[in-house]
């Protein structure tokens, strides 16, 4: 090949490089929008707020979030999780702090504090089916009226609700679950905001994400963009709002 | 002979239930033992509705991953072959029919195989977790349970515990016995290792339909 094309080729090469470094900047500044401090993400929570928080018995949990709600006394909280964890971890630790009003939850048997002050009148529970809990929320994320399943049915939890039959099968409607924030955790997070999950801390998360007005996340990793493959994205960008900075 | 615990007979009674290929989804307390009952030659898909099936073992000290754990919370290991998913995912497997066989717990269960197994009003109450979905949504469900309380009957003619489902349970064993619904009928069909007929009819609250062929339980 004469040199002169050689050249040229290289001089192309470089050009779509440069210009690949130039939008990646681009998306550098356009992160650094999203990323706060946990002072900063719990700062944009008021008092009384509505929290789906992510964690099956706290594997999975946003604990720095939860440390900071804590110490900055975020009081009269509304929380939907699929249980209260124990005393010490997770959302165990707001009920331990008495920050939650009501608790929108299917478990809260493994925290004696939280039957103690369900007991007590201190916090509302509201006890949902797992599987009903998180068609809800998912519900309300994918844009749905509501849910139509046959789980409890001739039980205390069909009470107040309407029934539906669907070729000739019975189902109670179910309505959707929205929240102010949702507090998510990750396993992955890149710069912009993808996230993928590990083992068994996926749980709500992924679902969450979807339901509320504001997503707020903390990664156990957060890494450059690129390196979580687009097959192993979870949960898309556009989706998170804030990334909590890892101190 | 050695006697063995009730816990051991209920959960190696139940292990004999179980077929290579199944999806099962074993409970907290005496199901969570069928696990290690299961004959070498069988290969049981178990799934933990926090998001895994492939369900092992308890890890070694030092070996536990802290975002690998059981529905309970409990680190375990995950077998080769597993996999892991949201809640969404976990309870469509459960509400929708692709698990085979879950193994609960019971407070009672009655004659028609209605099953309490959540709250006692006023005294416990935990929240129901997966169990009403289990139970609404498992191709089978057996009941792994001691067959009295404190000397009382937990198989009455009528729960009087909120129930859990409008779904009857399959297969009720407990150290007694097996008892079985057909025709929506409790049924006894296996007694206990060293118990008789009369003992079981004895610690009964429901009345039971003999099976014409009533057989020594095989564990």
């Amino acid at each position: 090949l004469p040199t002169g094309i050689i050249h040229l080729t290289y001089v192309k090469a470089a050009t779509v490089l440069l210009r690949i470094g130039l939008r990646l900047e681009a998306l550098q500044r356009q992160i650094e929008m999203k990323i706060v401090t946990p002072e900063d993400a719990v700062a944009m929570i008021p008092d009384g707020a509505t929290l789906m928080i992510g964690g099956f018995m706290g594997v999975g949990s946003p604990e720095r979030m939860v440390d900071e709600l804590v110490r900055q006394k975020k009081r009269d909280l509304t929380v939907i999780a699929n249980d209260t964890a124990i005393p010490g971890r997770g959302i165990g630790k707001l009920v331990d702090a008495g920050l939650v009003s009501k608790a929108i939850a299917s478990h809260i048997g493994l925290n004696p504090e939280a039957q103690r002050q369900m007991i007590a009148g201190k916090m509302a529970v509201d006890l949902v089916p797992q599987g009903t809990l998180i068609e809800r929320i998912r519900a309300d994320g994918f844009g749905l009226g509501g849910v139509l399943t046959p789980t409890g049915l001739g039980t205390v939890v069909e009470d107040g609700k309407q029934k539906i039959k669907v070729n000739g099968k019975s189902y109670l409607l179910e309505t959707p679950l929205h929240a102010d924030f949702a507090l998510v955790n990750a396993f992955l997070a890149d710069y912009l905001g993808n996230l993928s999950y590990a083992l068994t801390a996926r749980n709500f998360n992924p679902i969450i994400v979807m339901a509320a007005e504001t997503a707020i996340v903390t990664a156990d990793h957060i890494v450059p963009v690129g390196l979580i493959a687009p097959d192993h994205v979870v949960t898309p960008a556009p989706l998170v709002d804030y990334v909590v900075a890892n101190g | 002979m050695m006697t063995m615990e009730p816990s051991a007979v209920i959960a190696k009674r139940i292990a004999r239930e179980l077929r290579s290929g199944m999806l099962v989804n074993l409970g907290i307390g005496i199901p969570t033992m069928v696990a290690a009952h299961v004959a070498d030659d069988v290969r049981v898909f178990f799934q933990s509705e926090n998001g895994l099936i492939g369900t092992g073992s308890i890890p070694e000290e030092g070996m536990q991953n802290p975002l690998l754990t059981d529905a309970g919370g409990r680190p375990v290991m995950a077998l080769p072959g597993a996999s892991t998913f949201d809640s969404a995912m976990s309870f469509g497997l459960i509400r929708g029919g692709h698990v085979d066989v879950t193994v609960l717990g019971a407070l009672q269960v009655d004659e028609q195989g209605l099953l309490a197994n959540w709250m006692i009003p006023g005294k416990l109450v935990p929240g129901m977790g997966g169990a009403m979905d289990l139970v609404t949504g498992a191709k089978r469900v057996i009941i792994a349970m001691q067959h009295t309380a404190k000397g009382k009957p937990k198989i009455l003619s009528k729960c009087t515990l909120p129930k859990t489902s409008e779904r009857p349970v399959d297969l009720v064993v407990t150290e007694m016995a097996v008892i079985g619904f057909p025709n929506g009928r409790a049924t006894l069909l296996e007694t206990g290792p060293g118990v008789s007929v009369e003992q079981v009819l004895a610690a009964t609250e429901a009345r039971l339909t003999m099976s014409d062929h009533i057989q020594p339980m095989c564990v």
